[in-house]
């Protein structure tokens, strides 16, 4: 069998190596994307992201990918995976640094992280136990007793729509870390960080259809 | 449940055999004294394979800036490590910031560059989120018990308590506190757990706690006292006949929540 080809959108921030690294490791041939055509020729789509959400959106419109990603994962149906503020961005808005328009795909905001205990820090990082709330493939042959994955992120996205919460962690609330619809995926941790459970995850991602 | 964390710090610095110069691994004893213990890379991917919750890399021969061998050797690293990865040493720019984050750094500790320009934490925090901003404090404490922030390596003091410099960094936009006693280090006496646990009460963003651990107990003591969201220990994990997972199941029987297994 061939190996799947995964496109890694590059927009100039963050740690994509990790990202790379992980894809090749689970038997997937992963390819960085930095232009928008690159899309064309990759099987699944993988949008990571570290910084600031009015930056990432802003780049994204900037090299043109807002367009190219729509063509490829809303029309054509190219199943994607977003990470941490690439799951943010699917979002129509977020409250970071002011308000910014999102990718639009999910109904949903990104919101700062209020924590009511004071001992509960923001950021939010380190290793927190997810709970799916409903069979995923993407979570399939991850023990929900052991299911402790990396997240370092101050905001977090709250969807309108509750079908389309796929997982979720205990940080004083009930957050929302992993959202599904139709084609597209999104996790607030990091699989590429999150030992064999996290590679697990992205294998899962790519065997998806 | 947020699980405290466990993280192997890694210090490294060049050897030199004739004409050929690599990184070595090594251990300090109150920030002299190293001595070399091994390889950078494959002593990472033994703290992997212990389920380590993160690293941290120090180069300590980086005080005229970003070295480019440092640089390779993260990337080496970061092929084979799927755990988030703290670097620090000599960084002062945003280009550091943009070149260690693109060859497998996760998160950048910052410590004499903050302190002569406080606000290149605000710049950096702006372009690449607060979480990636680990802000290192460094500090002696005199005989009267005051303690003090030294900069360059632990060899220039500052007029910064290590309290006051905490509370400035979280409020120009660090994610993260990592908090070593210059005192302490490579001692194995035991965290100082005290200022520690003044810092966590008055800043709202994680704390590693760092210098001093030789038992477990020490990170025991780091957690329930100090209320520390990490600690962080190189002497430990070096010498000692112990590892990340045996030192994790005396942390558990603490009752702390950690990660045991995946």
């Amino acid at each position: 069998m061939v190996a799947k080809v995964i496109g890694i959108i590059d927009y100039g921030m963050g740690n994509l190596l990790s990202v790379y690294h992980a894809v090749n490791a689970v038997g997937a041939h992963a390819k960085i994307c930095q232009n928008p055509e690159d899309l064309n020729a990759v099987d699944h789509i993988i949008l990571p992201g570290v910084g600031a959400f009015s930056q990432c959106i802003r780049t994204l419109h900037e090299k043109g990918f807002v367009e190219a990603l729509n063509e490829s994962v809303i029309q054509k149906g190219k199943v994607i995976l977003g990470i941490c503020l690439g799951m943010q961005v699917m979002a129509r808005t977020s409250h970071e640094g002011g308000n910014h328009t999102g990718l639009g795909w999910f109904d949903a905001e990104v919101v700062k992280l209020a924590p009511s205990e004071k001992a509960l820090r923001v950021p939010h990082v380190g290793w927190n136990k997810v709970t799916y709330t409903k069979d995923s493939r993407l979570f399939s042959g991850v023990s929900t007793s052991v299911a402790d994955f990396y997240f370092v992120h101050s905001y977090h996205m709250k969807c309108a729509m509750q079908d389309d919460v796929l997982a979720t962690c205990n940080y004083g609330e009930d957050i929302t870390v992993a959202v599904k619809k139709d084609n597209i995926f999104a996790v607030q941790f990091h699989p590429e960080k999150s030992q064999d459970i996290g590679l697990k995850v992205i294998e899962n991602f790519i065997k998806l259809d | 449940m947020l699980k405290r964390r466990l993280i192997p710090k890694l210090l490294i610095k060049s050897k030199v055999f004739g004409r050929v110069s690599r990184l070595v691994l090594v251990t300090t004893h109150q920030y002299s004294d190293t001595i070399e213990v091994g390889d950078p890379v494959s002593q990472a991917k033994i703290y992997q394979a212990q389920m380590a919750d993160e690293l941290i890399l120090l180069d300590l021969d980086a005080s005229d800036g970003l070295r480019e061998e440092f640089v390779a050797m993260l990337r080496k690293a970061a092929e084979e490590i799927f755990m988030p990865i703290t670097v620090g040493g000599g960084i002062k720019t945003v280009e550091d910031f943009r070149v260690l984050l693109s060859n497998g750094a996760d998160k950048i500790s910052i410590n004499t560059a903050a302190v002569e320009d406080p606000e290149f934490i605000r710049q950096v925090s702006d372009i690449y989120g607060a979480q990636c901003v680990v802000v290192s404090i460094d500090y002696r404490t005199n005989d009267e018990g005051e303690s003090s922030v030294w900069i360059n390596g632990g060899k220039v003091k500052t007029d910064w308590t290590p309290l006051a410099w905490a509370i400035e960094a979280e409020r120009r936009g660090a994610g993260e506190i990592l908090l070593t006693s210059i005192d302490r280090d490579g001692t194995s006496s035991g965290l100082d757990v005290e200022l520690a646990r003044t810092i966590a009460e008055n800043v709202s963003i994680p704390v590693i706690l760092s210098g001093g651990c030789g038992l477990s107990s020490h990170f025991i003591d780091g957690f329930q006292q100090a209320n520390a969201a990490a600690v962080a220990a190189g002497t430990f994990f070096c010498f000692k006949d112990q590892n990340p997972m045996q030192t994790r199941a005396h942390i558990k029987n603490a009752n702390i929540q950690i990660r045991l297994q995946s």
